[in-house]
């Protein structure tokens, strides 16, 4: 793509989305609802999922740091 | 003017419950217009840029252990704004969102028909967020590749990179279409 396919490209994407222009207003006061959000609770945490591969990937960290303790602190570095 | 600025600042940072309430609220009154409209320039509909505008004093409240008052607040509540605008146009669907309903220029070009601008507008709403986010900035809007990279929180460079990624991928997605840029 040469300079002047970029910038015909450019001019094209500026009329398929012209730049907003000026300076833009929220159309209401949006401090009422900044307030509520504030109030609002705070959602649970996320519940923490495992799945069969994590539950296996784990079990063979631990048989494979059973047989080799001294891949222990290899692990360790790489957390 | 620059103390009271200072202590503003430091009162949102780590007032009391009081001057902190007092700090948030003045500096959201100070503030909002220009994280609207930097939202609005990003995502191109009123009504989501209110939401998001929402959404990122409420990141900035809570965020507000991590603010360093020295950097000022206008380019700490750009990067938010930034970062919340993105999540939103990674979770919205290209096709669903809303056409631009935002007063603009006329700079239409007679030999480009309204259909082929339309499915230019649908090519780059498929890009990926954070090509599209960059390249709406910085191609769309104009903005210096360093305001752009500032609030993307990414080198200058990787902006460039960026923009040139998503015209590439525009401009094949466009000729996939039949449509010769």
């Amino acid at each position: 793509m040469n300079a002047h396919d970029e910038d015909r490209l450019k001019k094209l994407l500026q009329q398929a989305l012209p730049p907003v222009e000026g300076e833009q207003e929220p159309g209401r006061d949006l401090w009422p609802a900044v307030l509520r959000r504030l109030d609002a609770r705070p959602a649970a945490p996320a519940p923490v999922f495992w799945s069969w591969f994590d539950g296996a990937l784990l079990a063979g960290l631990a048989v494979f740091a059973a047989f080799l303790p001294a891949s222990i602190p290899v692990f360790l570095y790489y957390l | 003017m620059a103390d009271r600025s200072n202590g503003l600042l430091n009162a949102f940072r780590q007032g009391s419950p009081e001057a902190l309430e007092a700090a948030f609220e003045t500096l959201f009154h100070q503030h909002q217009r220009a994280v609207y409209g930097w939202i609005l320039r990003i995502v191109r509909n009123p009504a989501t840029a209110e939401e998001l505008t929402v959404e990122t004093f409420w990141r900035i409240y809570r965020a507000r252990a991590s603010f360093q008052p020295s950097r000022g607040f206008e380019g700490w509540a750009r990067r938010i704004a930034t970062r919340a605008a993105l999540d939103w146009l990674r979770s919205a669907r290209p096709e669903a969102e809303l056409p631009a309903e935002i007063p603009a220029p006329a700079v239409e070009d007679a030999a480009v028909s309204a259909e082929i601008r339309s499915k230019i507008a649908l090519a780059f709403r498929r890009l990926a967020p954070k090509l599209r986010i960059a390249a709406t900035l910085a191609v769309i809007e104009e903005l210096p590749h360093k305001d752009v990279a500032e609030a993307l929180g990414i080198s200058v460079a990787a902006v460039k990179l960026r923009v040139f990624r998503a015209l590439r991928l525009l401009r094949r997605n466009l000729q996939q279409q039949g449509i010769t840029p």
